[in-house]
């Protein structure tokens, strides 16, 4: 009696465990066809176009010299942000900063001081122009892109303890070393109107700079 | 020390690249072929193409422009033009909308500069707006004003009507308040910097230029809540330009 009890539940266990192999089996035969069945299913998701990694921002980082009329020519360094909002157009944020040198008046004058704080700091907001899209060619082997700029824009500028209007204008060259990286030479006039030197005139203060930039 | 700044720099750009690779959409060549340039701008040279049936590989997007690459791994950008005639996976025409009028209607934000007048002094004013609705958006504005006599800041925040939102020239209505602050300047008799209270009214219009550029002039009304014996009026004429997301 109980043997064949027993034996009855081997039976089931037998059956069950071929079964379950047997399912097995078939999830592996199932599991070995899936690359045909299942995966044209995924590949045929539509196109997110949210999703395509945008890289319209430009970080950027620079130092130069800039000349302050009458106050020598000085280091100057400072950051932008940029926005491509076309293959053709970008605008410009920056923001620079400068001590600025003796004036000949303060050289001649024996001591006299035209300036209490000698720091010049400005921002502008500029629109540029990607006038000549190229590449530069380094050796036989090596093209990089690059572009000639021309930009424009309006600003202020914290000199002499007071704000000035100040309007710039010039040109940069880029070079892209990579599709996220770029070098920048850029050389712009600010200009503004100041009347530390005993009369009201526009001043031209020429600025060059090199700088390093990442898109974003 | 700094090897391991390098090392850790260099693992992080790893990763990143490993993350984007992850995430590569694929269309596929629909007309004869498609072209590739250099670099994201009709200026740069075409180098090389990819031919009908192929699938491109989709990097990464610079303006209106797809840097794309095939399975063979030729890499290069291709116009928003091009990239239209491709086909998705499904088989239907791939669609890569513009930022056009379409885009404008639907914007949700717009940042700008305006520059012109306050009161005779020159004055500049950068904005950010965010639309809740098709005819009202609220405004944040910052302004620095440069006279001759002084200078100031000014901040505000606005609420900005647009009557009808389908006209290509489009006139709107905005009130708001903000802040004020004067400094006279140095070098004339010593007069106390001022911060005052102000309430603003203004009319003005905005229109679609072109891609992602909105034109816009406007004209405010400001009454400055000075606490002397009477308030201030002052006119603002503004003109300047937006970009919109």
């Amino acid at each position: 009696m109980e043997s064949r009890i027993r034996n009855i539940f081997l039976n089931i266990a037998g059956v069950l465990a071929s079964l379950s192999l047997g399912v097995a089996n078939v999830s592996a035969q199932e599991s070995g066809a899936a690359p045909e069945v299942i995966n044209p299913a995924v590949e045929r998701r539509d196109i997110d176009v949210a999703a395509i990694d945008t890289e319209d921002f430009e970080i950027t980082g620079f130092v130069g010299l800039m000349s302050v009329e009458d106050f020598e020519t000085n280091l100057v360094y400072g950051a932008r942000l940029g926005y491509h909002i076309s293959e053709s157009f970008f605008a410009q944020a920056s923001y620079g900063r400068t001590e600025v040198g003796t004036s000949s008046f303060e050289k001649l004058g024996g001591g006299a001081e035209l300036l209490s704080n000698r720091d010049l700091a400005y921002y502008d907001l500029s629109l540029a122009y990607n006038l000549f899209p190229g590449e530069v060619f380094i050796g036989s082997k090596h093209a990089l892109n690059s572009v000639v700029y021309v930009i424009g824009g309006l600003g202020s500028t914290d000199f002499a303890e007071d704000n000035h209007f100040t309007i710039n204008f010039g040109f940069g060259v880029k070079v892209l070393p990579t599709d996220y990286l770029s070098v920048s030479f850029d050389v712009r006039d600010y200009m503004f109107d100041i009347d530390i030197t005993g009369e009201n005139k526009t001043t031209h203060n020429l600025q060059g700079t090199l700088s390093i930039g990442y898109f974003f | 020390m700094l090897r391991g700044f390098w090392l850790a720099i260099g693992l992080l750009l790893l990763s990143a690249s490993v993350a984007a690779e992850d995430d590569v959409q694929f269309v596929v060549v629909a007309d004869p072929y498609i072209e590739l340039h250099t670099g994201p701008g009709s200026g740069y040279p075409i180098t090389q193409i990819i031919e009908r049936g192929q699938q491109v590989g989709i990097l990464k997007r610079r303006t209106d422009w797809f840097k794309v690459s095939s399975p063979d791994g030729r890499e290069g950008w291709a116009s928003r033009e091009q990239m239209q005639l491709t086909l998705q996976p499904s088989g239907k025409p791939a669609d890569f909308p513009d930022a056009g009028r379409e885009a404008f209607d639907k914007r949700r934000w717009e940042w700008g500069l305006l520059a012109g007048d306050f009161g005779g002094a020159t004055a500049y004013t950068g904005f950010g707006s965010y639309r809740f609705s098709r005819h009202l958006a609220i405004e944040l504005n910052a302004s620095q004003i440069l006279g001759n006599f002084s200078d100031g800041y000014g901040l505000s925040a606005n609420i900005v009507h647009t009557f009808v939102p389908e006209w290509r020239a489009s006139p709107f209505f905005s009130l708001g308040t903000g802040i004020i602050h004067i400094e006279p300047k140095a070098s004339l008799a010593q007069t106390p910097d001022r911060d005052d209270q102000t309430a603003i009214v203004g009319v003005g219009v905005s229109s679609y230029l072109s891609r992602r550029f909105i034109v816009r002039l406007e004209y405010k009304s400001y009454v400055v809540l000075s606490n002397r014996n009477e308030n201030e009026d002052v006119d603002e004429w503004k003109a300047g330009f937006a970009i919109f997301f």
